[in-house]
């Protein structure tokens, strides 16, 4: 007899998904699936729509990074008036950097301290009542407000650069709409305590410092949960730098060996094939040279830290010969090391604020360039999350014809789908009820990816999770509710 | 000297002159009387009737009304702020306006006055009509999704011969405003941005012109519409 369990929705995760499991009569896992349920709305509402409203209105796709969204789609834009994303003027360029690395900073402190925080600090089987941001704040007060206030931080360098928290403008294309003034810089550069670029430096610092207190005596968990490996993808800067803003495609084998030899991401479905399954609305990317099989691959955190040769700001440097080192110079295929690969990214990204903040370009006059129109563009950008793909077509009315969206989540889809399975055969195999602590470990290999199913699925949601268990015959065996629970 | 008028406004006596209308003599008692579609200094057309008040206790509109000696005028009832809040309503739901993505956001006059009215949700259901986008304009780009018809552009736009860059195209419920094709071609950059500049809404757009003026520097960002004229009444 088989049995079919069904997870859904998830927590603690944007957007709607649901996780379904058969067993077979003796209890092991015969399949595992995540599904995302999707909605391709954004490609559609596009089109017909002047090219220059895009990155506005595709930034709505998500409340958690919409600036990823600006920003893809502002370089998709950059190409199309004619502006190579590397001819920006300086002051077009570090604005929108700024930006980006603020949101980074902002989304990457919220995943950790809000989302994260709660599994490892209480342990995935603590009781739920606990495992909340609610629960941290009761018992690691200043943990709970150094979350708040590096979040606070991103979003004020949001506010500053594209006139407002979430959804401003900023970008447009060919530029940006705005410099920093010289109080706007002081305010973010010289605020009062904690809201300065030194301060969140040091609590960034603080908190990769925090993950490797906790891994010293979880080993085995961070370790070993939900391990595989896997190939790599990212943007990495021409000469190898983690950049997070613009670069060329990279991709590594699980070796560390390049399977993808640093080329221009505008010829991106050369490289990238999406296929489509039956049973979920989500592609699975993969290289197209390696095939469905052994092409697909991780992108984020993880990955880019994989990917790149170097981190090019001195602290930040120096978590990542670190983290490289325990790896002994391989790749890292250690999914909860997302974690730690996260927090020095949110090191670096506070490194670089401060940076740009000094830097005298981001008072500079000239905003805007201009060159000779081309019809289609294509804009890539590292999202909090991953690898974003953002592709455009115009006619000669200046009126979307085309659009091509590949999210991160999208590019984690297999990574997400392998992960749930190792866990399900740890957890579920032989069982015949669904416990809280099951539930959970699913949750937490998922939240690794922090995935953001709602942008994957390009529809608006939150996610709860759901677990059912089926027999061969489809009989309901058990049920569980998270979004019940508690 | 034009001849002095006296009236009274929501209870306050003012005083005003003769061949004013009832917008502008409020307004200079320091009284705002939401308008739509009326322009100061252009002939009135009364095509919104956002303006409307009680005048002697008939509903009429303020922007086609000429002051006269002794009016009794009601402008801020419940009834009537009601009946303006159902009008905006009205072309919330009649259009496609989408204010995250329409540029004029922030400038826009309807938008202004739906927060000014504390408008969440309609009490309408949306149309959502089909309207398409007249894009092949060398400057201007026309979005019918979103015009409401006040012809202020009908009235103000014109070429150095006086002839109307926008005009009336189909008629009834049907009815939109296009802009002249011949005409569009050779019309002044001036010109082209007065009209961008007099739609209330983000209906006329300037080619490659969109976002470049920064949140917080637009016209709503930070004070409602008409706060201006309320020198001394709210
Ligand atoms: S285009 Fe603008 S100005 Fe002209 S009628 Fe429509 S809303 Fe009014
Ligand atoms: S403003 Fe008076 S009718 Fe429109």
């Amino acid at each position: 007899m088989t049995k079919k369990i069904t997870i859904e929705p998830v927590t603690r995760v944007e957007g709607h998904g649901k996780v379904t499991i058969h067993l077979d009569e003796e209890g092991n896992i015969v399949q595992s699936r995540l599904h995302i349920v999707e909605f391709r709305g954004f490609e559609r509402f596009v089109q017909g729509r002047p090219y220059w409203e895009v990155p506005v209105l595709v930034q709505r796709l998500c409340g958690i990074c919409p600036v990823s969204h600006l920003l893809a789609a502002a370089k998709a834009m950059d190409v199309i008036v004619g502006v190579d994303p590397e001819d920006l003027s300086p002051t077009a360029e570090k604005m929108r950097r700024l930006m980006h690395y603020g949101q980074f900073f902002q989304s990457h402190a919220l995943h950790f301290f809000h989302l994260a925080s709660p599994d490892l600090l209480f342990g995935i089987d603590a009781p739920v009542e606990k495992r909340n941001i609610i629960g941290v704040a009761r018992e690691h007060k200043d943990l709970a407000v150094q979350g708040v206030m590096m979040r606070k931080f991103g979003q004020e360098i949001i506010r500053l650069t594209a006139g407002k928290k979430i959804h401003g403008t900023g970008a447009i294309p060919g530029g940006i709409n705005k410099n920093l003034s010289p109080e706007e810089r002081d305010f973010l550069l010289k605020g009062k305590n904690p809201l300065n670029a030194d301060k969140m430096i040091s609590w960034a610092l603080d908190a990769v410092n925090l993950f490797k207190f906790y891994h010293a005596s979880h080993r085995d968990f961070i370790d070993k949960f939900a391990a595989f490996p896997s190939n790599h993808l990212s943007l990495v800067r021409k000469d190898g730098a983690l950049d997070i803003y613009h670069g060329v495609l990279r991709s590594i084998d699980q070796d560390g060996n390049k399977i993808l030899h640093d080329v221009d991401y505008s010829d991106y479905l050369d490289y990238i094939g999406e296929e489509v399954k039956s049973w979920s609305y989500t592609k699975f990317p993969f290289l197209r040279h390696l095939g469905k099989e052994n092409g697909w691959y991780r992108v984020g955190p993880l990955a880019r830290l994989n990917t790149c040769d170097f981190i090019p700001t001195p602290l930040a440097q120096k978590e990542w010969e670190e983290f490289k080192a325990y790896t002994k110079g391989k790749p890292n295929n250690m999914t909860m090391h997302t974690h730690w690969a996260r927090l020095i990214e949110t090191l670096h990204a506070a490194e670089v604020i401060k940076d740009l903040l000094i830097d005298p370009d981001l008072q500079g006059e000239e905003l805007i360039r201009k060159g000779d129109k081309k019809f289609e563009g294509v804009g890539v950008i590292e999202a909090p999350r991953g690898t974003l793909f953002h592709h455009y077509k115009i006619n000669d009315d200046d009126l979307v014809s085309m659009a091509n969206l590949i999210v991160s989540t999208t590019h984690n889809n297999e990574p997400m789908n392998r992960s749930v399975r190792l866990v399900a055969e740890e957890k579920l195999a032989g069982q015949k009820m669904i416990t809280e602590g099951m539930l959970n470990a699913i949750e937490v290999a998922i939240r690794a990816y922090d995935p953001c199913l709602s942008c994957a699925t390009h529809a608006m949601g939150q996610m709860p999770l759901e677990v059912s268990l089926y027999n061969n015959e489809n009989e309901l065996i058990d049920r569980f509710y998270s979004y019940r629970r508690g | 000297m034009n001849q002095i008028l006296k009236f009274k406004l929501d209870g306050v006596e003012c005083m005003g002159y003769k061949d004013q209308y009832i917008t502008n003599a409020a307004a200079e008692n320091g009284f705002y009387i939401p308008t739509l579609c009326n322009i100061p200094g252009v002939k009135p057309r009364g095509a919104c009737r956002i303006c409307n008040v009680r005048v002697n206790g008939k509903l009429m509109t303020a922007c086609t009304t000429p002051l006269a000696n002794g009016m009794v005028i009601e402008c801020q009832t419940e009834e009537l702020k009601d009946l303006r809040k159902a009008i905006i309503e009205l072309m919330l739901t009649e259009g496609n306006h989408f204010c995250p993505s329409c540029e004029k956001s922030g400038n826009c006059e309807l938008q202004a006055l739906a927060y000014r009215f504390n408008i969440t949700v309609p009490r309408f259901k949306y149309q959502f009509p089909e309207r398409d986008i007249e894009a092949s304009h060398p400057k201007l780009i026309k979005d019918h999704n979103r015009c409401i018809l006040c012809k202020r552009c009908i009235r103000v736009i014109k070429d150095e011969q006086g002839r109307n860059i926008f005009a009336f195209g189909k008629r009834g419920n049907r009815i939109t405003i296009n802009i002249d094709t011949e005409l569009a071609n050779d019309i002044s950059d001036e010109n082209a941005r007065m009209a961008y500049e007099i739609c209330p809404v983000g209906a006329i757009l300037l080619r490659e012109n969109a976002f470049r003026e920064p949140i917080g520097k637009r016209k709503f960002d930070h004070v409602p519409i008409g706060i201006e004229m309320e020198r001394f009444h709210k």
